[in-house]
């Protein structure tokens, strides 16, 4: 079986990351598994933990009053779960469902904060690497909020 | 410049407000059209609207409509047995047949599914001709998903990938949420050796293609489809022009290369 630190280095969002800081990584992980339909999150609940995606796929939802709950973002294998763990009040903002049977390792989020704060090389690595997923998530939902297939969008 | 009669042979109601028309030339018809061109379809008494082929089929044209103003409208009104003017084919076409041995992408967003409908069904036609293939699609949300029994059984072909994403959703739909640039990055062709067809929205169009480019495809092979107001479609009157190109002759199909510099003239 391979081991966490194994399956983080597979994974596109660790890419290039030195064995050492994996090493850290991988100490704060453990593997986990969603049944399809299962919650993984829940909106407003504190946010101790993210998921690196190793298999299935996930929704994003909001609590919508008059429609229920709204997909807003899938996402999948390579991808990665969670950014609210990283700034206080470390609450999430919306919640997760696995769609599919998922697999995911999941990291805590109060342990890689530790060891982040203790060793600032590891702390910038990944404030880097989550700054990208930011930004990707941004430009989406930008694009979104633009309504681009409406009537009136072009 | 004087348009051919044709009549509505079968009318088809695709979303609230969008139509499907094939129509069958009554006396004489237009050139034989590539795939890609557009025909000036012409509502009695109302006016005239640049519209894409999304198939041709012997005689009979196939235009899908989405009623936006009074010529769009009158022509998403029409009845089986209406006629209808039609002048045509202008502008450029999609060249699928000069991408033979590469891997094809198609991105089409919303509407844009319409005008790139022809190079799916030629590339089913032809699937030996071509690399790996896939179609990449993007709609506001499942509701308005164009043609979806076709995607629905272009997607049980097991040969062309075809992957749908909707910008948002109820619980009840399975598929993947998100904009349709995320899609390209996971497209399972070798991007340098890939000729991408893009068609949706201007700001879709412009965002897919940078994702294109970033991922490998040569801004020549990436061609997107440019709509503006258009009166003459032959290139005499001026209402299309962007830069010193006429988006009716040089266009409406344009490589990114020739594309996005023209996309940089901001309209007044
Ligand atoms: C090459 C080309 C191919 C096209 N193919 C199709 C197609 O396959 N199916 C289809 O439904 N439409 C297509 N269009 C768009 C269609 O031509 C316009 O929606 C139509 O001309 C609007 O005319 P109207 O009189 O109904 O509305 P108008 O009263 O002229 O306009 C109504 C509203 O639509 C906007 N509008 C007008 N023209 C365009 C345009 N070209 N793009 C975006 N917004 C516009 C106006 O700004 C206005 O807000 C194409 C346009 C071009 C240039
Ligand atoms: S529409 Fe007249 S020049 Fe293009």
């Amino acid at each position: 079986m391979k081991s966490i630190e194994d399956l983080l280095s597979e994974h596109p969002f660790f890419a290039g990351l030195p064995a050492p800081m994996l090493e850290l990584i991988a100490g704060c992980g453990v593997n986990v598994h969603f049944d399809e339909d299962e919650c993984i999150i829940s909106e407003n609940a504190p946010a101790d933990l993210f998921f690196v995606l190793r298999s299935g796929k996930v929704a994003i939802e909001v609590d919508t009053p008059r429609q229920g709950p709204q997909t807003i973002e899938t996402i999948s294998s390579g991808q990665l779960l969670g950014v609210s763990w990283l700034v206080p009040p470390y609450r999430w903002t919306f919640g997760a469902r696995a769609i599919d049977s998922t697999s995911a390792i999941a990291v805590d989020a109060a342990c890689l904060r530790g060891k982040c704060d203790d060793d600032p090389e590891l702390g910038y690595e990944m404030l880097k690497r989550f700054a990208v997923l930011v930004r990707d998530r941004l430009q989406s939902t930008r694009l979104q909020l633009l309504d681009l297939y409406g009537t009136h969008a072009s | 410049m004087v348009p051919h009669m044709y009549r509505v042979l079968s009318r088809r109601q695709d979303l609230a407000d969008t139509v499907t028309l094939a129509l069958a030339p009554i006396d004489g018809q237009i050139a034989t059209p590539s795939i890609g061109q557009f025909n000036m379809l012409w509502a009695f008494g109302i006016g005239e609207a640049p519209i894409s082929l999304a198939g041709v089929d012997d005689d009979v044209v196939t235009h899908t409509i989405r009623g936006v103003g009074a010529v769009t409208n009158a022509l998403c009104a029409a009845s089986e047995g209406d006629q209808i003017g039609v002048r045509g084919p202008y502008g450029t076409g999609w060249d699928l047949d000069g991408a033979m041995g590469r891997d094809i992408l198609v991105v089409a967003g919303g509407l844009g599914l319409a005008p790139v409908r022809p190079i799916v069904t030629r590339l089913f036609a032809r699937r030996a001709d071509y690399g790996r293939a896939a179609l990449l699609m993007g709609a506001r949300d499942p509701e308005s998903l164009l043609y979806r029994d076709e995607l629905e059984a272009w997607r049980s072909r097991l040969d062309i990938e075809v992957e749908v994403t909707v910008d948002s959703a109820q619980r009840s739909w399975r598929g993947d949420v998100g904009v349709v640039t995320r899609l390209i990055d996971r497209a399972p062709v070798e991007a340098a050796n890939t000729r991408a067809f893009v068609c949706g929205p201007e700001v879709m169009m412009r965002f897919c293609a940078q994702a294109l480019v970033d991922l490998g495809v040569p801004p020549a092979e990436v061609f997107v489809s440019l709509e503006r107001n258009m009166h003459c479609a032959v290139g005499h009157c001026g209402h299309c022009q962007l830069g010193s190109s006429f988006v009716c002759k040089d266009g409406p199909v344009l490589s990114w290369a020739e594309a996005e510099p023209l996309l940089r003239i901001r309209e007044r």
